[in-house]
């Protein structure tokens, strides 16, 4: 049974449903209730989306004058006219050097973010002649047993993005391996779920940040003789122990509430012990393990920041601690730039865990 | 000796001062090649008659023997068929027969099964739905996989349990009709659980009402005398069939009836009268 992939199964499989509301618009098949669908599914969200860049831009202009006023005020008490009048030209002329430094509107972010890409370029293209560079002295140096030359010039945000998800996917696979099969053990076995439950209850709520504490402490010790970045390693750890919960709870929930008819099947068919679990009870439990590993995914997502600024691994969360510190004209911009983006991607992470779970779970659900 | 035996069987639920008897002092002997039908009200303590007999539960005291082996656990040798049909919603038709061929005949050929779970699912008529889900199905035709799976394990007992009280009318008459052409094919012997008493004498050689739990216990039985294959519009009209009929319903309602006047207890009114709001 092979089905064909369609552009709208894929976007239906991946709670994109508009998608194919925008086919049907450009192919003239839209009757009376498509139109309503596509007023609601595109229209409204535009609008709301606009509604939402317009008060940002009124809100930052707010700030923005309230800063301006501020200095303008502290240069006139501390050092004349003269001094608050040179402060209200310069903050007039544009000059970056006495720029307000606020919530920046949506057009700086806008401008911040097309640097960055700018940023990436240049960086790529100096990686791509590095590397034509040394291709020559880089062979002849593995030939005699030495290390390459790497590359060791600055990250790009591009780069960052992709550290960051590598960080991520290394972080929900160490939860998916520890949680899962975890689960599934004291799901089946009460004796077990006695035995583990005040574990789970009491290092649930443990903030990321201890996490980190304690991961570095044990990761620090145990590779002591490394001379190598302990960073990502302690840092994909702390992201897969703070996130595995949410899968661990929920697996072992659906694994002791398969519904009892199916069990009932399962000792009338005289399955045995294996093929009890891989059959029935996995099956049935599938929908749930997956609920937990959504959340797990977006959790991983949201702590990440945070345990790479601790670790200083390199990815977003240390983009946006070193754009902070660093304190740059456009260093705010930035941040929200970077906010956005871990936003888009954490929503397309959620969509793919959904897309993966209607195609392996016999129950489909409905993005939210 | 007989097939199956219920000697004194009790279940109890729960234990100390929470303990419900369900079923109390149920003997019940099923003879080889028998089709037996136990009718009763819902909530009469049906499904834990099954359960009982099938190896689901055990007995509180009493025994259930078997070819005259207490039962002890589930076993192939008694297939039951569901009040709910309990297919796996993520195994296709296919799916769900061949796990039980499977397990009933370890250790054949991949293409054995299939042949075995195609001939069964040929057998409730269902060979054009092979490839489907449950859930794409109708009641009717989810309740014939169930019974496909169920005889694909060549059990020497089929134990059914209201197979057919969620059906329509048309769709039950059609299964019943089936169920009986695979019974009669090799007289296997089956129990029938249902709450429809014309189901019970249309199927069974026997009849045996059950009086309604809490501690409910088996009434005196009905002998079916009609030949078979019997015809519905026929039986209709035999007198035999009325008569016999009108008793069991009879017998039913007047434990019914009994149950309802136990329940009437008089309830003793608080002496009231209303307040006088005029003026003297």
């Amino acid at each position: 049974m092979k089905a064909s992939l369609t552009l709208g199964k894929v976007s239906k499989l991946m709670g994109l449903g508009f998608i194919s509301t925008f086919k049907s618009l450009f192919k003239g098949e839209l009757d009376k209730k498509d139109l309503q669908n596509f007023l609601r599914k595109v229209i409204v969200p535009l609008a709301s989306i606009l509604l939402f860049i317009g008060i940002w831009h009124l809100g930052s202009k707010v700030l923005y004058n309230i800063e301006a006023d501020f200095r303008i005020a502290k240069a006139l008490n501390e050092q004349g006219q003269a001094a608050a009048d040179a402060t209200a030209a310069c903050i007039a002329s544009g000059d970056s050097t006495c720029q307000p430094n606020t919530l920046p509107s949506p057009s700086q972010v806008w401008e911040s973010f097309q640097s960055l890409l700018r940023d990436h370029n240049i960086i790529s293209a100096d990686k791509a002649a590095f590397k034509e560079k040394t291709a020559a002295l880089n062979e002849t140096r593995t030939a005699q047993g030495l290390d390459p030359i790497v590359y060791t010039g600055r990250p790009s945000f591009v780069d960052q993005i992709f550290r960051s998800l590598k960080t991520v996917f290394a972080g929900f696979l160490l939860a998916l391996f520890i949680a899962v099969p975890l689960g599934i053990f004291i799901g089946l076995s009460p004796t077990l779920k006695s035995s583990f439950n005040w574990f789970i209850q009491i290092f649930k709520p443990v903030s990321p940040v201890v996490w980190y504490l304690l991961v570095f402490m044990i990761v620090k010790t145990v590779l002591i003789d490394s001379s190598e970045d302990s960073s990502f390693t302690i840092s994909f750890i702390s992201v897969g122990l703070c996130s595995m919960w949410a899968t661990l709870v929920n697996t072992a929930m659906g694994v002791s509430t398969v519904d009892k008819d199916y069990i009932n099947v399962a000792k009338v068919l005289k399955l045995g012990t294996f093929q009890k679990i891989f059959k029935v009870v996995l099956p049935s439990s599938l929908p749930l393990i997956f609920t937990g590993l959504k959340i797990t995914l977006s959790v991983a997502w949201m702590v990440l920041i945070a345990i790479e600024l601790l670790a200083q691994s390199p990815g977003l969360g240390l983009f946006v601690w070193e754009e902070f510190q660093n304190g740059a004209n456009d260093s705010n911009a930035k941040i929200i730039v970077a906010m956005f983006v871990i936003g888009i991607i954490g929503f397309l992470l959620d969509r793919l865990m959904l897309s993966i779970q209607n195609a392996v779970s016999f129950e489909k659900t409905d993005a939210v | 000796m007989a097939y199956l035996e219920l000697k004194n069987v009790c279940k109890t639920y729960e234990t100390g001062p929470d303990a419900t008897e369900v079923l109390s002092n149920i003997n019940l002997t099923i003879e080889e090649g028998e089709f037996v039908a136990i009718v009763g009200f819902t909530g009469s303590g049906k499904t834990t008659l099954v359960n009982l007999i099938n190896g689901l539960l055990e007995p509180t005291s009493g025994e259930v023997l078997f070819k005259g082996q207490p039962v002890s656990g589930t076993s192939h040798e008694r297939g039951v068929i569901f009040q709910n049909y309990s297919l796996l919603p993520w195994l296709t038709v296919e799916q769900n027969v061949l796990m039980a061929v499977k397990e009933a005949f370890p250790k054949r050929e991949k293409a054995v099964y299939k042949r075995k779970a195609a001939y069964y699912i040929d057998m409730v008529g269902l060979t054009p739905a092979i490839n489907k889900l449950p859930k794409e199905l109708s009641g009717g035709m989810r309740q014939r996989v169930a019974v496909a799976r169920a005889l694909s394990m060549k059990p020497d007992m089929i134990i059914m349990d209201e197979p057919l009280g969620a059906l329509d009318a048309l769709t039950r008459g059609n299964l019943q009709d089936q169920i009986l052409n695979i019974w009669g094919k090799d007289k296997r012997t089956a129990l029938l659980i249902t709450n429809d008493v014309d189901e019970g004498i249309y199927m069974a050689d026997r009849i045996i009402p059950l009086r309604p739990g809490p501690n409910a216990t088996l009434g005196p039985e009905f002998k079916i005398d009609l030949d078979r294959p019997r015809d519905k519009t026929e039986m209709n009209d035999s007198e035999s069939f009325k008569k016999t009929r009108n008793a069991i319903i009879e017998y039913l309602m007047d434990i019914g009836d009994a149950r309802k006047a136990e329940a009437k207890a008089p309830i003793e009114l608080p002496d009231l009268a209303p307040k006088s709001f005029v003026a003297v």
